[in-house]
């Protein structure tokens, strides 16, 4: 079993924690895992990206190679196409509805998606909407982890004993919140595809 | 045992705690920052009295390890690779006073220049100083190279370098540490050989003499270590040789089972008996590399009984450039043998960067508005030299706000020579750290000639740019300046703040035409570190050497 996963976002979303909680995951369910980020830019709004490898095997390279990436999350659209190259051609896409435009030439929104659409099989996911049904726009990146995690080897409930470790220090009510949002995102995948 | 999912810096941090660590030095950088930070979380930090603060920079970092090496204690400085560049002097003079406790160099390289101004190579730097140096593959081998460093530096009784690159520094493995407690610390003990400790030309000369005898002792050391290997089997028309985490990669690309000779070096110098070995039995060899060509023009340059053909990047079969990556070493293992090249994964033409920003409220923004107003009756004549921080993201539109950007303090030397040369006014932005890191030695230059220029210190209170560490001379800089002999008339304050431009654009101006150094502090909090102070709960025991009570704390 191997599972290659590619996180693109924009810094201030979010992505590092959720790749940590997949990390976390995965070694809790006895997995190999490798987890590849570049940080240190303290800035918002620059474009981030995580390679998350989990296996049963010993994984060698902490990199995953352009064309074999399994899954691609994307907590906003540009990034989604930013990094297609990185996937199989049988892999999947999650992509999060609401886009960025902090840049002065943001692509034609409707353009994007299709381009997107053609290009792969791609799920998308109102994470901003679910996130504020849960309870809290913050949890719009544990919506995305929630969607995500139907593709991924590990059970539902170890996601949420790493999600209850990992918020407890911020209170009961942040612990509840994201987990509502893990829920929501886990059958927002299973009801609707379409935007 | 105990399995944990640590970055590949903090699993060599987590290796030097169990070694016994008695003193970690540092001074922010990417991609080293996160060993630094991990020993300061560390419950060892309190429970073991382990000294772990941030220095002023590089140099007094790795000057302090070393006087804690001297009394005998095992200690460690860690700097990103062009931290090495000003840490130069003691590195290299270390190497012939040698160690007495264990003494790590952390240095993290970064090549691509993900977040660096060059991709220089600090194995070059290990070279030049004569000392050993290991490069472990992955976060298990950074945790045990830090172990295995701290007891060869003692036995060698020289320091260690430790070189990691981007990808292992930022990248998380499981990783199994010991549970066993760590090792105790050395006892505090001083030595009384003299001699050795002053470098004057005298002992110098007999020292270095003592550092090449040595030499033969390290390489045999590479011959035997644990972090490199050999295997001499499968198909031998193509021999391997890789480095560090280039091994990985090779791993990668035969799924597993490499079919052909290998040598996988994960300490220096060379192991020349090894390679000697390989190239024995191979007419072609490809060398795999993070960094510059180091090894590939070393084997070139050796003086063997076989001599196979090699290819590298400097025959262009992997790029001269930039980090390896799975998909460049799997097409040079094509391309020194059956070229076939995939351009399936073109990117969309649609695609547009996004670069990093200056976070929107960010007190640097107020404060470039303000010297653009100020300076825009000068643009002809004046010119803007800044430094490395988060305001250099000044340079992008629309603020367009500085001109140059060369290494950490030279926005004020820079300045000073440019004055010299008849620049009018020559404005210096310089970020608070920077200040303290190597801006004071350059405005004492400026005072000792009442050099015309303009310092604007720019003062978040914090490290912004690695992450919000403690600076080291906040709350000081008005005393420090008027120390190096800044007329006291001349440093003086403005509030980064929408409302308060005017004021500012004035306060600018009036500096721009005085003749001689004056100061300006622009003091506003950056706003990331204002939220996290703002939005984290206590912590159960706040670390050490942290915001909350760096404050008055007179360690
Ligand atoms: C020699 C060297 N050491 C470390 C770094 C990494 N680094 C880049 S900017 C910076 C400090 C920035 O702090 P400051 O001057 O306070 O500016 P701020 O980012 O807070 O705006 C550091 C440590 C570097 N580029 N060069
Ligand atoms: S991290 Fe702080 S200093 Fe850096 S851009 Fe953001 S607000 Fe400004």
């Amino acid at each position: 079993m191997k599972c290659d996963i590619v996180l693109a976002g924009v810094g201030g979303q979010g992505l590092l924690s959720i790749a940590m909680l997949i990390g976390r995951t995965a070694l809790d369910q006895g997995l190999r895992v490798k987890q590849a980020e570049v940080h240190g830019m303290a800035q918002r709004g620059g474009a981030v990206h995580s390679h998350l490898r989990l296996s049963d095997r010993p994984i060698a390279s902490d990199l995953i190679a352009v064309g074999t990436a399994n899954v691609l999350l994307a907590m906003e659209p540009l990034e989604a196409l930013r990094h297609l190259p990185m996937l199989a051609d049988d892999g999947v896409v999650f992509s999060n509805t609401t886009t960025i435009r902090n840049i002065p030439d943001y692509p034609d929104e409707e353009v994007l998606r299709q381009q997107l659409a053609s290009r792969a099989a791609i799920k998308w996911i109102d994470a901003e909407r679910l996130a504020q049904e849960a309870g809290s726009l913050r949890t719009a990146n544990v919506v995305l982890l929630g969607a995500l995690s139907q593709a991924l080897p590990m059970e539902q409930r170890i996601f949420e004993r790493a999600i209850r470790t990992m918020f407890s220090r911020k209170g009961d009510t942040v612990v509840e919140q994201n987990l509502r949002a893990f829920a929501h995102g886990r059958s927002a995948v299973r009801e609707e595809s379409a935007p | 045992m105990a399995t944990r999912l640590l970055l590949g810096d903090e699993a060599l941090a987590q290796g030097a705690i169990d070694a016994g660590l008695s003193g970690a030095y540092a001074y922010p950088g990417t991609p080293s920052t996160e060993i630094t930070e991990y020993v300061q979380r560390h419950v060892a930090v309190t429970s073991q009295s382990i000294h772990c603060r941030w220095s002023s920079n590089e140099k007094t970092a790795l000057e302090e390890a070393v006087g804690m090496s001297y009394a005998g204690r095992r200690a460690m400085a860690s700097m990103k690779h062009v931290g090495l560049n000003v840490a130069a002097d003691p590195f290299i003079n270390a190497a012939l006073i040698g160690t007495r406790g264990g003494l790590l160099i952390n240095v993290a390289d970064d090549p691509s220049m993900h977040s660096s101004q060059n991709e220089q190579d600090s194995r070059l730097y290990g070279e030049m100083a004569l000392v050993p140096c290991i490069e472990p593959a992955d976060q298990q081998q950074a945790y045990d190279a830090a172990i295995y460093a701290f007891e060869f530096s003692e036995r060698h009784e020289l320091p260690v370098l430790l070189r990691l690159t981007t990808r292992l520094a930022h990248s998380r493995a499981d990783v199994e540490i010991h549970e066993d407690g760590s090792r105790p610390q050395n006892p505090f003990s001083l030595p009384n050989d003299k001699q050795r400790f002053i470098l004057l030309p005298a002992h110098a000369r007999a020292r270095y003499l003592r550092l090449l005898e040595q030499q033969q002792a390290l390489v045999e050391a590479s011959e035997e270590s644990p972090f490199s290997t050999l295997s001499l089997e499968g198909d031998a028309s193509l021999g391997i040789v890789s480095c560090g985490i280039a091994g990985n990669y090779v791993q990668e690309t035969f799924g597993g089972k490499v079919r052909h000779p290998w040598l996988q070096i994960g300490q220096y110098p060379l192991p020349v008996r090894r390679i000697e070995a390989l190239f024995s039995r191979c007419s072609r060899i490809i060398v795999l590399e993070e960094g510059t060509p180091f090894v590939e023009s070393r084997l070139r340059g050796l003086p063997l009984r076989s001599s196979p053909e090699i290819f590298g990047r400097l025959t262009g079969h992997l790029p001269r450039t930039g980090e390896l990556a799975p998909e460049s070493v799997a097409s040079a293992f094509r391309s020194s043998g059956a070229p076939s090249a995939d351009a399936r994964h073109r990117p969309s033409p649609l695609l547009r960067n996004r670069p990093p920003a200056l976070c929107q409220g960010c007190p640097h923004i107020d404060s470039y508005r303000a010297l653009n107003q100020a300076m825009a009756p000068y643009r002809d004549r004046g010119r803007v030299f800044a430094d490395i921080g988060c305001y250099t993201l000044g340079a992008m539109p629309p603020l367009e706000a500085i001109d140059t950007c060369l290494c950490m303090g030279a926005s004020i030397t820079m300045a000073k020579g440019a004055a010299d040369a008849g620049t009018s006014p020559a404005v210096a932005v310089i970020g608070d750290s920077t200040f303290a890191h190597s801006g004071l030695t350059g405005l004492l230059d400026c005072t000792a000639e009442q050099t015309p220029i303009t310092v604007i210190l720019l003062d978040n209170g914090t490290v912004a740019m690695t992450g919000g560490q403690d600076s080291q001379a906040t709350g000081r800089f008005a005393q420090l300046c008027e120390a190096l002999g800044v007329d006291r008339e001349h440093i003086v304050a403005i509030n980064p703040r929408a409302d308060r431009h005017e004021e500012s654009v004035a306060i600018i101006a009036r500096e721009l035409i005085y003749d001689g150094p004056s100061v300006i502090v622009a003091q506003r909090e950056c706003i990331q570190t204002l939220r996290r102070s703002n939005s984290t709960r206590k912590p159960e025991s706040p670390p050490r050497g942290c915001r909350q009570d760096a404050k008055g704390d007179p360690q």
